[in-house]
């Protein structure tokens, strides 16, 4: 079972060096104890452009779809047998990335 | 064999059979839903057919057989395509269900999973009131003065979810047992306490269901953890306050006091087995949590005889110990209830006051505001705090003690 682990902040800042050191920790147990899929930090939501192609012709719009005080700033994609085991992990990950995350499974 | 001595036994079947059906439905499909309602399907089969063929001789046995059969018609039917490999693992079980050990596993499993922290609270006690206490969608619904549809759809969207996110359908392992234990207890809690002051004007204002319920599902707890002091404070707390539950409203369903009940009415036997818990938490020397305090609170009540032998200086010391753990404001008004007894009613209204800007909305803050201020010959403003709590009072008996108290007031 997968579950999408994402990380949501409110502030400005990348991660301070500190919490990189604390997310390749946890990175390389995850890796280490087969619940590693895949995962990855965003830029800022100014960089984002949001394509509506269901019409004629596709739109282009400069910036994040929703615009919200808390925004997605990176995401885990890891296995779990069940969410007991994913919301230990997702714990972790929210302790070592400083910030608050949310777990949803995949279909 | 009559119709009456059927609909018993199927009443009796629902309240010792419901949790156990959809607990072992749920282990062998997986799937709440399913178990749900083949089990409730399994029950009406038995409202059509025992007071006709009689009951079965092991009624459990009969309903986890039928209600298994339901489920698998169920599949098939969703399944008309036949994966082969499904179909094979649907084979009819007709064997009886497994002898119970000293600890009910498959209730427990059930407990845990509705009580599951990834669930809003409202959501876990609604879920667990459905799928443990087999009370319907519409009796909950009324329990928490939330429309029948909303109710059905909060259940739908826990079972739903529990399904997509796989909260696991097990007891926790040892190391997550304490905080999940903790987290049961809240929910056993709350169940509890809509028994006991039931709101909603149609509903009885003690539902013995509920509260009897909560009891049941705590020992069961208790079985699981049996050093845990927090579960044993609960089920003395809650055994404690069945026992006074007869004397608590009048024949003519009025909310009596605890300082006017007739103590000869008290259940002597409830009492024992919770004054016995509380000793034995005393005698354990551990700091005693939440529940363990309120238990020791309603020993003290309970021992005295006559509300005048009330050992009040033990009830305020309790209740600041109380207060240590948990600075509530509820907290802070009862033991202010308390002072009045110790100190007299000036002293209490000063510390109930205090409270308003945090307890306004709640009735027992005017409530023990109009009581105070009654005592203090305060009759006009009394009055209006008298009418401000049976405002926001929900349950029946005490809006009818609140009524009278008020058309007392000179």
């Amino acid at each position: 079972m997968q579950y999408m682990v994402s990380v949501i902040d409110d502030t400005a800042g990348l991660a301070t060096p500190d919490e990189e050191a604390a997310i390749d920790v946890f990175n390389d147990r995850l890796q280490a104890e087969g619940h590693w899929v895949f995962a990855g930090g965003l830029a800022a939501p100014s960089s984002a452009t949001v394509i509506d192609n269901r019409g004629e012709e596709a739109l282009l719009t400069d910036g994040p779809f929703l615009e919200s005080k808390e925004y997605l700033a990176g995401f885990w994609v890891i296995e779990a047998a069940d969410l007991d085991v994913a919301l230990k992990l997702a714990t972790q990950g929210s302790k070592a990335c400083h910030r608050k995350v949310e777990v949803r499974p995949f279909l | 064999m009559n119709a009456v001595d059927g609909r018993e036994a199927i009443t009796r079947a629902h309240h010792e059979e419901w949790a156990r059906v959809v607990a072992s439905l749920t282990r062998r499909f997986g799937d709440l839903d399913i178990a749900e309602e083949a089990a409730a399907e399994a029950f009406a089969t038995a409202v059509e057919r025992w007071p006709a063929d009689g009951v079965p001789p092991n009624p459990g046995a009969w309903l986890t057989t039928t209600a298994n059969r339901k489920a698998i018609d169920r599949i098939r039917r969703e399944n008309k395509r036949g994966d082969r490999q499904q179909e094979a693992q649907l084979l009819y079980d007709d064997d009886p269900p497994e002898p119970l050990g000293v600890i009910d596993d498959e209730r427990l499993r059930l407990i845990f999973t509705c009580c599951h922290p990834a669930l809003a609270m409202e959501t876990r006690v609604a879920l667990t009131l459905r799928m443990v206490a087999g009370l319907t969608v519409p009796e909950i619904a009324r329990a928490f003065l939330v429309q029948e549809a909303a109710m059905g759809q909060r259940i739908t969207r826990a079972k739903a979810k529990i399904k997509a996110a796989r909260i696991p359908y097990r007891v926790p392992t040892a190391e997550d047992l304490p905080a999940r234990v903790s987290g049961v207890l809240a929910v056993l809690f709350l169940v509890f306490n809509e028994g006991y002051l039931a709101t909603g004007p149609d509903t009885d204002p003690v539902r013995h269901d509920l509260t009897a319920e909560a009891i049941r599902l705590t020992r069961l707890i208790r079985a699981l953890v049996p050093d845990d002091g927090e579960v044993a404070g609960l089920l003395a707390l809650m055994l404690l306050t069945e026992a006074r539950r007869t004397a608590r409203v009048s024949a003519s369903g009025e909310l009596v006091t605890l300082g006017e009940q007739d103590r000869g009415t008290w259940d002597t036997a409830l009492i024992a087995e919770g004054h016995r818990l509380v000793r034995q938490r005393l005698a354990a020397r551990v700091a005693p949590g939440r529940y363990q305090i309120l238990a020791a609170i309603n020993a003290v009540h309970t021992s005295a005889r006559d509300v005048r032998d009330t050992d009040w200086s033990q009830v305020v010391a309790l209740y600041d110990q109380l207060a240590h753990l948990d600075p509530s404001p509820i907290i802070a008004l009862n033991r202010a209830i308390a002072v009045a007894e110790l100190d007299g009613p000036e002293v209490a209204l000063a510390a109930v006051d205090r409270l308003e800007h945090r307890l306004a909305d709640y009735h027992a803050y005017h409530a023990a505001r109009a009581d105070l201020l009654r005592r203090l010959g305060r009759s006009q403003e009394s009055r209006a705090a008298y009418d401000k709590a049976i405002e926001l009072a929900g349950n029946t008996a005490e809006t009818a003690y609140l009524t009278r108290r008020r058309d007392q007031l000179g």
